[in-house]
């Protein structure tokens, strides 16, 4: 996996800045251009840094009332997860209310909505967070042991197509709706 | 898997039968995200935005459904590939005003081996042509059930559904 430099980890002064990152931009200033338009990035590039940090502090959480943050700006730049998660990949929260403390907004934001076990679909749906991004934060909780993750049972063998077992559960399940 | 040609009645087929109001979940992509990590030498790319309709059915204490409704452009077949693994199979929706607005899904799922049944979603109540009509016309082969459906009653829908996993367990079962 390609990570930015200075991109990740979390916590880093990097993620501290997004919430107020108002211009569009990523706010990498190592790492050039996750942005759509790289060429317009360098004459804001210094200006950034010191307003960022200035609000850093007080603005958890304003990522989700911001649009203009572009989204792969929570995952550090990173496109893909560290492994697949299907799209319906159940997730389910592991982690006790103290151990939330100090993860990033959007974690804490997952790790709320997964008390009742969601789908990685609806989690991406109900918070607003696109589903590539979703699929990158959920992958990053399960390997900090804040969730468990249900992968959907599959036949390795027929390309993991449901089995004869799990097909015959959910006909005679919609047959009783 | 439910899909169609745009405006055929994917979301309210989910939303018929879903235990939930349909979610949306939207994927950002780019021309050139495709297999790149790291998109610093990425230039020009243009940035696109899927919505993906979906709704669950809960079957049992520990068994959930999901339908996701396809995107309507052919042209996001990630999405399509993302979708059809670990999928049951498919319900492809049928205006049979606009016949060939289900090619593409059609070729795909043939392609893919994905079973999947043809639902005409009749509008209005209407079924102008039968089950065996719109077989020849769209040259499917006699295994894909062909069916017609109501997609704003559940009933309807649920049967479809039904029909498509009992289509799935024979062809496991072959």
């Amino acid at each position: 996996m390609a990570t930015p430099p200075g991109g990740y980890p979390y916590g880093n002064d990097q993620q501290a800045q997004q919430p107020l990152n108002r211009y569009n931009f990523p706010s990498s200033p190592s790492s050039p251009g996750y942005g759509s338009m790289p060429e317009q990035r360098p004459p804001h590039v210094p200006a950034q840094p010191q307003q960022h940090r200035r609000a850093a502090a007080p603005s958890g959480g304003g990522a989700r009332n911001n649009p203009l943050v572009r989204p792969y700006a929570m995952t550090g730049g990173r496109t893909r997860p560290r492994y697949q998660l299907a799209i319906e990949a159940l997730v389910h929260t592991t982690a006790q209310p103290s151990q939330l403390q100090g993860q990033l907004p959007e974690h804490q934001r997952i790790c709320h909505l997964c008390t009742e076990i969601k789908s990685v679909a609806e989690i991406s749906a109900l918070l607003s967070i696109p589903l590539g991004v979703a699929r990158i934060l959920v992958a990053d909780l399960a390997e900090a042991g804040l969730v468990a993750i249900h992968q959907p049972g599959g036949d390795a063998s027929a390309g993991g197509q449901p089995d004869v077992t799990l097909l015959e559960r959910v006909l005679s399940g919609l047959r009783n709706l | 898997m439910v899909a169609g040609g745009f405006g055929v009645g994917k979301t309210t087929f989910v939303g018929a039968v879903s235990e939930i109001s349909p979610l949306r979940t939207e994927a950002v992509m780019t021309s050139a995200s495709a297999g790149i990590d790291d998109l610093s030498h990425v230039q020009g790319k243009t940035t696109t935005t899927v919505a993906m309709d979906f709704g669950r059915i809960t079957l049992d204490d520990d068994l959930i459904l999901y339908l996701f409704g396809t995107p309507g452009q052919d042209r996001f077949w990630f999405m399509w590939d993302d979708l059809v693994r670990g999928a049951i199979g498919a319900v492809v929706l049928v205006d049979t005003r606009r016949l060939a607005d289900c090619f593409p899904a059609v070729d795909y799922f043939e392609n893919s081996g994905l079973p999947f049944v043809i639902a005409l979603n009749g509008f209005d109540g209407h079924q102008p042509y039968t089950p065996e009509e719109v077989r020849e016309a769209l040259q499917i082969g006699p295994d894909a059930p062909i069916i017609t459906t109501d997609a704003r009653h559940r009933n309807e829908t649920k049967s479809a559904l039904i029909t498509l996993v009992e289509h799935a367990l024979m062809a496991r079962l072959k």
